[in-house]
């Protein structure tokens, strides 16, 4: 039989059963649209992750005083010593390694913070000029802490949003006078509003220079280094060299912890890929549901046609033959199935994306692959079963309708 | 052309052994017309089945065109029954959802035969039988003659020797069933060897040679 005469006979048998091969598509198209749908999401998750810590600010090192081992308690902990700080010092040395960019460094704290007669408290941010580039933070209005030594206390103040409407109702907040403690600052920048940010809401935030906030907080340490890389490939580089140059800085002692986002990001990808994972494993379950289907029908038709099959035999069709006539009607259907289903997920996928325009859908290119290639393999494994059946039948018996 | 030894087929039902054939011994030259007459369950179509190798005999030896049929496997069953022997039946076996021409097409399509060959050989068929205006007519088109008429075109498209009627005016009125007998004798003058299973004795008169069976046995032969 000619390779063009047998798709032309199993697909004329199956646009003939109308009912039975509209089940079929269905069920198969189904199976791939949740595979299709399911790993769109979780891929969308992965990728919105992403772009968030994209957001966070690039290229950026992170340093915290003190050791975080997993290995155990270490001598110096059962000394009760505690770990050396991290100062202005330790940053500007930082400042200094090959392959950095820029340092915030930064002290945290919480202070009320008053405009004439309203007060209210507020977590307190020091820094410097660098930590907007550093950080990623961005400026309603106004301008962002000036640069210089960073030991020089200006006493100035950049808040956020909801500070700048709080202690400054109805007037312009830049220009205005705020009092944090015992200390007067000069507003000079609103930040914008860009939602949470490390635990750090920017809306309510009062970020005065870190010097100032030393003294307020009355403490030479400081409570991270933010550092950032010229280039991605310096990361691990610069991160050695900072480990390397602070622990120098404190008598050779390594008490600090040093990560990166790349660490951080890659940490989110693995968690995520694994949801991916389970989400094309779930939606998998009904693409074996969809292979059972197609079985069930393909007996059913096999035995409806058994007369057929007879007269098959009789006209002198091989059991190759007949297994392959039915076998390729199978196989068409759940590739008929499958392709339907993959366009079903895409437009599944186009509506959420309209719905929800930050999370970024798209199947990743496995999962189209792996849909595929399941419900056509789907289509042959349960498709042989019925095939044999057919070929195997007794063609005295099948002429006469008995089986 | 054909010439069964000693056939026999036995059947087990339940446990009870059924003897459809039982010491069947019938010789058949080339282009002869023969009748084989008998009551139902007298094993007459068990012997037009395995005559037609569509069913094995439990014992005996059966030579089609001098060659031994019952040791050949499936696969080679199936090409002989392809280029030898032609089948016609009762309840006409055409596929509902093939046009006349797609029917009588098929034995070649099985065959692997080219697309070009095939439509003058099938064309050529259908014109003979008088059904070249409803060769793109489905078998629920057609009139039950019209149909039986199809079901001889398909069996003669691949140039059998022997040509196996099984009942093939049973579901005929009278006129239908004429045309349909004076079609496959005008195939037998033209040299093909034609056997025809009846119990219609006016069908028998016709054929040249009547075998008459009864329980499984070949009682007559004149």
């Amino acid at each position: 039989m000619r390779f063009r005469d047998l798709i032309r006979l199993a697909l004329d048998s199956a646009l003939r059963a109308r009912m039975r091969s509209i089940m079929l598509l269905l069920a198969m198209s189904i199976g791939v649209a949740a595979v299709i749908a399911l790993t769109s999401l979780g891929e969308g998750a992965r990728r919105y992750v992403a772009n968030e810590f994209q957001a966070l600010g690039t290229r950026m090192i992170i340093v915290i005083p003190g050791r975080s081992e997993t290995g155990g308690v270490s001598p110096g902990m059962l000394a009760g010593e505690t770990p050396r700080a991290l100062t202005l010092s330790d940053a500007l040395a930082v400042q200094r390694l090959p392959g950095v960019e820029r340092v915030a460094p930064l002290v945290v704290g919480s202070a009320p913070a008053s405009a004439g007669a309203l007060e209210r408290e507020a977590p307190v941010m020091g820094s410097s000029a660098e930590l907007m580039p550093v950080h990623g933070f961005k400026l309603a209005r106004g301008e962002f802490l000036p640069s210089g030594d960073l030991s020089r206390d200006t006493a100035v103040a950049v808040i956020g949003n909801n500070i700048a409407r709080e202690l400054f109702p109805g007037r312009e907040a830049i220009g205005g006078n705020l009092r944090i403690a015992d200390r007067r600052f000069r507003v000079i920048g609103v930040l914008a509003d860009q939602g949470r940010m490390i635990g750090m809401d920017s809306q309510e935030l009062v970020i005065v220079p870190v010097s100032a906030a030393q003294a307020l907080f009355n403490t030479e340490s400081l409570f991270r280094l933010l550092i950032q890389a010229q280039t991605r490939d310096d990361m691990n580089r610069v991160r050695e060299a900072t480990i390397e140059a602070i622990r120098l800085r404190h008598q050779g002692e390594e008490d600090v912890t040093v990560i990166t986002q790349d660490a951080l990001l890659s940490t989110f990808d693995r968690i995520f890929t694994a949801l991916t994972l389970t989400l094309a494993g779930i939606a998998s379950i009904s693409l074996a549901v969809a292979g059972v289907l197609i079985m069930n029908v393909m007996l059913v038709s096999v035995s409806q046609r058994t007369s057929e099959v007879g007269l098959l035999k009789a006209i002198g069709a091989t059991r190759s033959q007949i297994t392959a006539l039915f076998l390729t009607e199978a196989i068409l259907l759940s590739v008929a199935g499958a392709i339907s289903g993959l366009f079903v997920g895409l437009g599944v996928d186009w509506i959420v994306g309209h719905l929800y325009p930050s999370l970024p859908l798209s199947p990743p290119v496995w999962a189209v692959v792996m849909a595929l290639v399941v419900a056509i393999i789907s289509g042959v494994v349960f498709g042989l079963m019925p095939a044999r059946r057919a070929a195997r039948l007794d063609p005295v018996a099948a002429l006469a309708g008995r089986r | 052309m054909i010439e069964l030894r000693n056939i026999c087929r036995h059947f087990q039902m339940g446990d009870q052994q059924v003897r459809a054939l039982d010491d069947v011994n019938v010789h058949i030259d080339s282009g002869e017309y023969v009748s084989i007459m008998g009551p139902s369950g007298s094993g007459k179509s068990t012997l037009l089945n395995v005559l037609g190798l569509l069913d094995r005999p439990t014992a005996g030896t059966y030579l089609l065109d001098g060659r031994e049929t019952t040791s050949l496997d499936d696969e080679e069953l199936a090409h002989t029954r392809a280029r030898k022997i032609g089948f016609i039946f009762q309840s006409f076996h055409l596929i509902p959802r093939l046009t006349a021409f797609e029917n009588v097409e098929l034995p070649l399509v099985l065959a692997g035969v080219a697309p070009d060959v095939r439509r003058p050989r099938v064309q050529e068929l259908l014109a003979s039988l008088s059904l070249e205006s409803r060769a793109r007519h489905r078998p629920n088109e057609l009139s039950g003659g019209q149909r039986q008429r199809v079901a001889i075109a398909r069996a003669m498209v691949m140039q059998p020797a022997v040509l196996l009627a099984d009942e093939p005016t049973g579901n005929l009125d009278h006129i239908s069933g004429a045309e349909v007998l004076a079609a496959i004798e005008g195939l037998n003058a033209k040299g093909i060897t034609l056997l025809v299973v009846t119990h219609d004795a006016e069908v028998s008169q016709r054929a040249r040679r009547h075998i008459r069976m009864r329980d499984g046995r070949v009682v007559e032969d004149l």
